[in-house]
């Protein structure tokens, strides 16, 4: 019999629903987006088979427009934002730092509550009907025209907003006042880095979401002309207001997985991560300039085209941060000693995904050609690159990287390197040739289209089947290891980073005693010079 | 037999010139990702660890990496700057409408486009235009925010309700080519579809010829009675408004002291929410026309307007 860890310190509901402990919390949070995942995943699925055919012929147009709808909003609102920050940010944040909690442990709970109240909201509304109006909710077709769900839905986003404005703050108080000693700010983690700058624009970012979707109410209730041009409104606010929100939380979905990506890149290749000032400081860049490239989503809405100049060109600067970091994680394999275990493979399809997301961003900061592309398959390919080639790559890396840490058990190897394999391959077939189709100028949210785009459309649902099967994968043999795996040490990666100095699974309090840090995260060189008697 | 393009057509003046830029950003990004795509793969072959190769050579530090960081970081930055002022300098000159443009103005509406000729001629989804000189065309939305975009003209534009939006373009070849709406709208967004005919000039009168419907002028005449606006706006008599002949495109002088160009927004304002902006030394007692007018009328009537000269200035009694 193991000695008493996290897990089985106690039993029943009561324990989990009322814990305080971070890392139940982010399990509680792990079954619940993994739920809301294959949730979002089975509209897509049903959006890629409507468009196997140029006719609408499997759903009807209504149906079809309430599933991207719901795919978008839980997809962004109640997967990518929360992912890594409320499960592997829960988890790894106290323990990355030697702290045995959060700052504010029973407020990380009532987070996990209220996520889950604004996520049962929007499956009422999906229950009620659904809601058609786009994850973007433009106005005055959400406030006024639209006869669908779009309250029920919006209070729910409006709630879930404030489990991340909790997480964040959360995040930034533990880790200005937690740190272990000795634990210096260039010697945390960049997974720590990019929590922390993630925190920044859940706290600034989401009570200005909150705020318009309050205002779309007032307009849907009170008819107070707000946005609605008949009732004297102005539609160009609301995408103001929900750009100002929303283009940020790009970066709260995306800051998180370049976080991954930094444990992950060193670890495989035994190196220090390669410029690590650098790192740490584009994603502070990135959170701030991210709240300053807003209106590039309406280089075409009619606004001054001066103004879509100062905003192409903040964009651009937004490109650079994210460019340094790819050089740097590429930099880090130089001279390495790599191996190419699942996590890795994730790792490598992230920096491979998210340099094409990245550069293709390019085309839409560029005014001209965004004219063009704008609102067609281009775009809807460029933000999945990012979000799924980017962010679910990352989020699944971080996932098999843990799992020992978090489950105590190994994950079949052989299963998880040709799961990976098959998302790589699936993923790009499903969105490669949208870029094609998007510059052939195939406008997105269509039911039917024209029937010289099909051959790509069916490229692309074909991918889709692979990307699912690759989904799966993982899901079966994570529970088949809960069980069945083999049991893992302390630390089967020969990681450097304090989660790893502490037994798996890891005690209630994490640390038998508080450690005291005298190296630096990616100490990878000393840590293998140590080991090297042995190896010789 | 579907055809299976990989590449729309060209088929107006700036189309060429936003493909050109589209490659350039297309070469950048594939020389970027071969970079990147080719250094992990030959660091991921080259590196892989091996059992047996001694770690120690692996554990040095870089301390030349400041010289890579600026570089990898003032690179980027000039790259980004070139395709900056190209892409800016190229929207700005795409936005800026020929002189001697033809007109035609679009209301889109849940979930057709409807067209209307400077002669009168009406149609719905489709839009006719001769090959060889520019269009610039006026669009209002009856209700939701629409999105008017011919993909092989590469010129799309939101259609923002309460307010004018115009584009321009200038087709080179004839033929028939998709029109979308491009902004979600409702149920059946994918149905507002349409096509844009291009054709020879000559064919292009034959078909607006032969028009029995009224032209926007004269139905803006009609209105300009029925709805009274010649009580005030008429020279004689009881003058509570300005006379509007020969204001169009001009700087009016209103009540704050400001001047306001005399154009179809602030025509439209002035219908829908007359005490906006008032002209100086009258007084701020129109009514408004909220509701009472369809976009099609107030478009007629600014047609109206615009036809007036000083010396026909509405006095049409």
């Amino acid at each position: 019999m193991s000695a008493k860890n996290y897990l089985n310190v106690s039993y029943g509901a009561r324990s989990w629903l009322l814990t305080k402990d971070h890392k139940r919390i982010a399990l509680l949070y792990l079954a619940s987006i993994t739920l809301f995942f294959f949730l979002g995943g089975a509209f897509a699925v049903l959006i890629r088979l409507e468009l196997l055919t140029p006719q609408g012929d499997l759903v009807q147009a209504e149906t079809y427009n309430k599933l991207f709808t719901m795919h978008g909003v839980i997809m962004v609102f109640f997967f990518l934002i929360p992912s890594i920050p409320a499960v592997l940010g829960n988890f790894l944040v106290p323990m990355m730092i030697g702290a045995r909690d959060m700052a504010f442990p029973r407020l990380n709970l009532l987070s996990w509550y209220v996520y889950t109240i604004g996520g049962i909201l929007s499956l009422v509304a999906v229950v009620s009907g659904g809601v058609d109006t786009g994850w973007t909710f433009y106005t005055p077709y959400s406030s006024t025209y639209s006869n669908t769900a779009v309250m029920v839905t919006a209070v729910g986003i409006f709630i879930t907003g404030f489990s991340s404005i909790l997480t964040g703050l959360n995040f930034i108080v533990t880790i200005h006042k937690m740190r272990a000693p000795g634990l210096t700010w260039f010697r945390l983690p960049l997974f720590i880095w990019s929590n922390y700058a993630t925190s920044l624009i859940m706290v600034l970012g989401t009570p200005v979401i909150a705020i318009t979707v309050l205002l779309v109410g007032i307009e849907r209730f009170f008819g107070v002309g707000i946005f609605d041009p008949k009732l004297g409104g102005d539609p160009l606010l609301f995408q103001h207001l929900f750009w100002f929100y929303s283009h940020p939380a790009v970066y709260i979905m995306i800051l998180p997985g370049m976080g991954v990506v930094s444990e992950l890149v060193t670890c495989f290749s035994r190196k220090r991560i390669f410029g690590y000032p650098f790192i740490a400081f584009a994603s502070l860049a990135i959170a701030v300039l991210g709240f300053l490239v807003w209106a590039h989503h309406m280089f075409v809405s009619g606004m001054s085209p001066y103004a879509g100049m100062i905003f192409s060109f903040l964009s651009f600067m937004v490109a650079v941060p994210s460019a340094v970091k790819v050089f740097n994680w590429t930099a880090t394999l130089y001279k390495g000693s790599i191996s190419y275990d699942a996590p890795m493979l994730y790792a490598m399809g992230f920096i491979g995904l998210f340099t094409l997301g990245g550069l293709t961003g390019l085309f839409l900061a560029t005014i001209a050609v965004d004219v063009h592309v704008h609102d067609t398959y281009f775009i809807v390919a460029h933000f999945h690159y990012i979000m799924v080639g980017g962010t679910v790559m990352a989020y699944l890396g971080g996932i098999h990287f843990w799992w020992p840490k978090i489950s105590g058990r190994l994950y079949p190897e052989g299963w998880a390197r040709f799961a990976a394999l098959v998302v790589f391959v699936g993923f790009n077939l499903t969105f490669f040739p949208q870029f094609v189709v998007g510059y052939l100028g195939m406008p997105r949210r269509y039911h039917a289209y024209p029937a010289e785009f099909q051959v790509l459309n069916v490229m692309s649902t074909a991918g889709a089947s692979i990307l699912a099967v690759g989904y799966l994968l993982p899901m079966v043999y994570f529970v088949w290891s809960m069980r069945y795996g083999a049991k893992a040490s302390s630390n089967p990666w020969d990681a450097t980073g304090l989660e790893w100095q502490t037994p798996s699974p890891p005690p209630t309090e994490n640390f038998e005693q508080t450690p005291e840090v005298t190296w630096e995260a990616y100490d990878y060189p000393s840590k293998d010079k140590e080991k090297e008697p042995q190896v010789a | 037999m579907i055809g299976f393009p990989l590449f729309p057509e060209v088929a107006s003046t700036i189309a060429g010139g936003v493909d050109t830029l589209y490659f350039f950003l297309v070469a950048v990004t594939v020389f970027f990702s071969t970079l990147i795509f080719g250094l992990i793969f030959y660091f991921a072959v080259k590196y892989r660890r091996v059992s047996g190769r001694a770690l120690s050579q692996t554990t040095e530090t870089t301390h030349e990496g400041y010289a890579l960081e600026i570089a990898w970081s003032v690179v980027p930055f000039l790259i980004t700057l070139v395709m900056f002022t190209w892409g800016s300098s190229l929207f700005i000159a795409n936005s800026r409408v020929p002189d001697q443009a033809m007109e035609i103005r679009i209301v889109g509406r849940q979930w057709m486009w409807k067209v209307q000729h400077p002669n009168g001629r009406n149609e719905i989804n489709e839009l006719h235009v001769p090959i060889g000189r520019p269009v610039k065309l006026t669009l209002a939305s009856q209700d939701v925010i629409h999105s008017f975009y011919i993909p092989a003209f590469r010129v799309k534009q939101d259609v923002v309700p309460g307010r004018y939006a115009t584009m321009w373009f200038h087709p080179t070849r004839a033929g028939e080519y998709h029109l979308f709406c491009a902004e979600f709208c409702g149920t059946y967004h994918s149905g507002m579809i349409g096509r844009v005919v291009v054709m020879q000039p000559e064919d292009f009168q034959k078909w607006l010829g032969g028009v029995t419907e009224a032209s926007p002028v004269q139905t803006g005449e009609k209105l300009f009675s029925e709805f009274n606006c010649v009580n005030c706006h008429a020279t004689g008599g009881r003058q509570r408004g300005p006379q509007l002949g020969g204001l169009y495109g001009t700087d009016v002088l209103i009540a704050d002291g400001s001047r306001v160009k005399f154009d179809e927004n602030y025509i439209r304002e002035s219908i829908i929410n007359p005490n906006a902006k008032t002209v100086k030394g009258y007084p701020p007692v129109m009514p408004t026309f909220r509701g009472q007018l369809t976009e099609e009328q107030i478009l007629d009537l600014i047609a109206y307007i615009r036809s007036l000269t000083t010396e026909k200035d509405g006095n049409v009694r």
